[in-house]
């Protein structure tokens, strides 16, 4: 069907209006390299829509559909039931949303998907608010982060997605960065083989909403795993592993410091995050 | 209709327009966004590894490198958004960013 | 051989999805729609019907997976009701927009606020322009026949558009009428094995579908859906006509009754055109020349049929089951009124608002509604409320202390 008027080296055209140094422009390129030609996707409103292009041309070698805000776990159910339906048990698939349309306006029609089983692999690039539309914040947006609508920092903790859908007694769910890409692939192909549904929660850097130069986006991402702002961990089968386990966790106010979102974060409350790193953190490696 | 009379001409092995309704993308395409690049990746090839950091963590997956060759790390300069982060991961620090618009 | 049932409004929408070999179900439940959920639900449980049911978590959902699983080649079904149908407004206008032609039966309830159960037209009439063909059925059969006939006309490559079929909560829904279904095979032969003929989910021949469209193109789109209302005219005109030599049962878009010397005629849609036909009928016998007309298509509206099966007639009481706050008049009023001949000033077009959240539109309504319109001499033509109590301002009342 595709009319290729410029060849590209995988899956995602080469030149995406996503912005110099995007994390999501990496993970998305990653997670289809993993995936293949043999995957549906579907798209909500969005920076990830970017992908879809606009007008008759698109960035994707892959065939999709680019959904509303709150339904992408609802159309993904829908297109797997169909193929199903034709003896297709092979095409993996893919939803892939940002926080907004996973934690804040899709976390019912994703309950709704995971509660029944169906067979799809969920991704979530947390890029921590809504960037699209001009860095609103979001349920996913972290404490102390300044964003448009949390000028003054956002003063309540973060939904935590992973902790929602083990809930569900989801059969895989995972958090994943760039920060690791080779984990990132291995997740990826993992959530694919998965005989259910299956969500990936990946940490995407975004230098235009956290206010860093896009040079820094893989140091960036790097520094939230080390401190433990971002958890590396997955949820296979009913057993919680930790993937990234230091020593000890670097400080926090490490990871802020590179970003202007958390500039005007007071000492009080970077204690009070490091704080429920840390007992986050406990529990994940007691829990696992 | 589309698809079956589609198919039926793919055997044929020639073109023909189909009407297709309402809102879809068929034609893969690329922007020419090196155009927005501020400043350009040099690198000191001498110096390079070829351990391929730079071309796993470029996120517009425009660099190869060819270990054979003496510049082993290419640019596809028509979508290089000099983001930098190829010359802030490299190992080596052989990757250096320089003023698109200033002598090399 | 084909035989007579005994089924329920819901039971015959089911039915007929059932016949039309529906594969992916995505129901969510709402009274007074909640058997069409169930029933389906029994059929593929049970094996009758290979499926496959998304027991999905809303409304919203319910329409978003089968626009889904539609595109990737099968009839999928869904079905809905009142604010069920008010929270899946947005992804009806992708059905359309994406010309996706599910066929959907919409079980007529009011709009909350106030909360009510029970059947009026609000729902649907706010839908009126998401893109979708809208059939509204008297009685049982009609709920079969249009779905049947449903698939013929928004699955049609001229027309790509989806189609609700209305049927008035409770007065059809949970009626048990009489209603011939035909054989298995009969059906196959009507409808067919389900063919896409537009875009497409297929991992073999890939396509983006429903991307950004920017202002230059937006416009042409939207005129395409306008081609499919047009062109959607005339292939329901043809498959009525082809069903009536199948099935041996006559519908038209636009229906009259003893509209031949009429003087005065209601216009009417849904279950309450049965009684307008029976209180024609008794004003008939009394040597009163009243006539009928029933809206059986109202999306597409056949303005030229209205016009047509009106003229001459001076005086035209239009019903409806919505009140069109604000406006000069109700929905189907102001199509009527753009339908007719503007020449003829003499023409009397009079709105009667009446049969809302579950009041019956009885006989003696009828009545008053052919009463008011043959002795109308006023100039007034703001809307009629038919059937409003005199106290409707103060039916709630309570102490304060002052």
């Amino acid at each position: 069907m595709f009319d290729i008027k410029s060849e590209a080296k995988g899956l995602v055209s080469h030149g995406v209006s996503a912005c110099a140094g995007c994390g999501l422009e990496l993970i998305i390129r990653n997670v289809l390299e993993i995936l293949g030609e043999d995957t549906l996707i579907v798209i909500p409103p969005g920076c990830s829509a970017l992908f879809c292009g606009y007008g008759n041309e698109t960035a994707l070698k892959i065939g999709g559909f680019q959904g509303n805000l709150e339904n992408t776990a609802a159309y993904a159910a829908g297109i797997k039931a169909g193929l199903e339906m034709q003896g297709n048990n092979h095409t993996t698939v893919l939803a892939f949303a940002g926080d907004g349309a996973t934690l804040d306006i899709g976390i019912q029609s994703l309950s709704g998907m995971i509660e029944r089983g169906d067979k799809v692999l969920y991704i979530c690039y947390d890029n921590e608010a809504y960037m699209n539309t001009g860095i609103q914040g979001s349920s996913s947006t972290p404490q102390g982060a300044s964003t448009t609508t949390t000028p003054g920092g956002k003063v309540t903790p973060r939904k935590d997605l992973m902790q929602i859908v083990i809930a569900h007694r989801i059969p895989y769910a995972a958090t994943a960065s760039p920060a690791n890409l080779a984990d990132l692939k291995r997740k990826v192909k993992k959530a694919k083989e998965t005989d259910g549904p299956a969500v990936l929660h990946i940490h995407t850097p975004c230098p235009t909403g956290w206010a860093f130069h896009p040079s820094k986006t893989i140091k960036i991402s790097k520094a939230a795993v080390d401190t433990g702002a971002w958890m590396l961990y997955e949820y296979d089968n009913g057993t919680l592993k930790v993937n990234y386990k230091p020593k000890s966790l670097k400080p926090v106010g490490e990871y802020f410091k590179l970003q202007g979102r958390f500039k005007n974060i007071s000492q009080e409350e970077v204690s009070i995050i490091q704080e429920n790193i840390n007992s986050r953190f406990n529990e994940l490696l007691l829990g696992s | 209709m589309l698809r079956m009379q589609m198919q039926q001409e793919k055997h044929m092995k020639k073109q023909k327009k189909y009407r297709v309704l309402g809102p879809m993308a068929s034609v893969f395409e690329s922007m020419k966004t090196g155009s927005w690049r501020l400043e350009r990746p040099k690198v000191e090839f001498s110096q390079c590894s070829k351990c391929g950091t730079c071309e796993r963590y470029c996120p517009a997956n425009v660099i190869t490198i060819h270990k054979e060759k003496e510049e082993c790390v290419q640019f596809i300069w028509d979508y290089c958004k000099g983001c930098g982060i190829c010359a802030n991961v490299c190992p080596k620090d052989c990757i250096s960013m320089v003023d698109e618009r200033g002598e090399e | 051989m084909a035989g007579y049932m005994m089924l329920d409004g819901n039971e015959a929408a089911v039915q007929a999805m059932k016949m039309a070999k529906v594969k992916v179900i995505s129901a969510y439940p709402i009274t007074p729609q909640s058997s069409i959920a169930e029933k389906l639900s029994d059929l593929v449980s049970d094996g009758i019907l290979k499926a496959k049911y998304l027991r999905v978590e809303s409304e919203h959902s319910a329409m978003s997976a089968a626009i889904g699983a539609q595109l990737t080649g099968v009839r999928a079904a869904t079905a809905t009701s009142s604010v069920g149908l008010a929270l899946m407004h947005e992804v009806l206008n992708v059905a359309s927009g994406c010309r996706v032609p599910i066929v959907m039966p919409v079980v007529n309830r009011a709009l909350v606020s106030p909360w009510s159960l029970w059947c009026d037209h609000q729902d649907s009439m706010a839908e009126r322009d998401s893109g979708w063909l809208q059939l509204y059925c008297e009685n049982v059969q009609e709920v079969f026949d249009f779905v049947t006939m449903g698939y013929r006309i928004a699955e049609h490559e001229d027309v790509l558009t989806p189609i609700m079929v209305c049927l008035d909560g409770f007065f059809l829904s949970h009626s048990m009428q009489k209603v011939l279904i035909p054989e298995q095979s009969e059906v196959d032969e009507f409808i067919g094995d389900y063919i896409i003929k537009n875009t497409y989910l297929d991992p073999t021949d890939p396509m983006i579908i429903n991307n950004l469209t920017s202002p230059d193109e937006f416009t042409e789109m939207r005129y395409q859906q306008k081609v499919g209302f047009e062109n959607a005219a005339k292939v329901m005109d043809e498959v009525f006509l082809e069903f009536e030599e199948k099935f041996g049962r006559a519908y038209r878009a636009v229906e009259g009754y003893r509209l031949g010397d009429a003087e005065a005629v209601i216009v009417s849609m849904g279950s309450m055109s049965g009684t307008v036909k029976h209180v024609v009928n008794m004003l008939r016998s009394e040597g009163k020349k009243v006539g009928a007309l029933k809206i059986v298509s109202f999306r597409p509206f056949r303005n030229d049929l209205v016009n047509e099966m009106l003229k001459g007639i001076k005086r035209i009481a239009v019903i409806d089951r919505t009140a069109g706050l604000g406006s000069q008049g109700t929905p189907l009023w102001h199509e009527v009124c753009n339908s007719i001949d503007k020449a003829s000033s003499d023409v009397i077009v009079k709105n009667y608002v009446g049969g809302l959240g579950g009041r019956d539109i009885s006989i003696e309504t009828i009545k008053k509604v052919f009463a008011d319109i043959m002795d109308d001499h006023s100039q007034n033509r703001s809307p009629v409320w038919i059937d409003v109590k005199e106290n409707a301002m103060d039916i709630r009342q309570v102490y304060i202390n002052v």
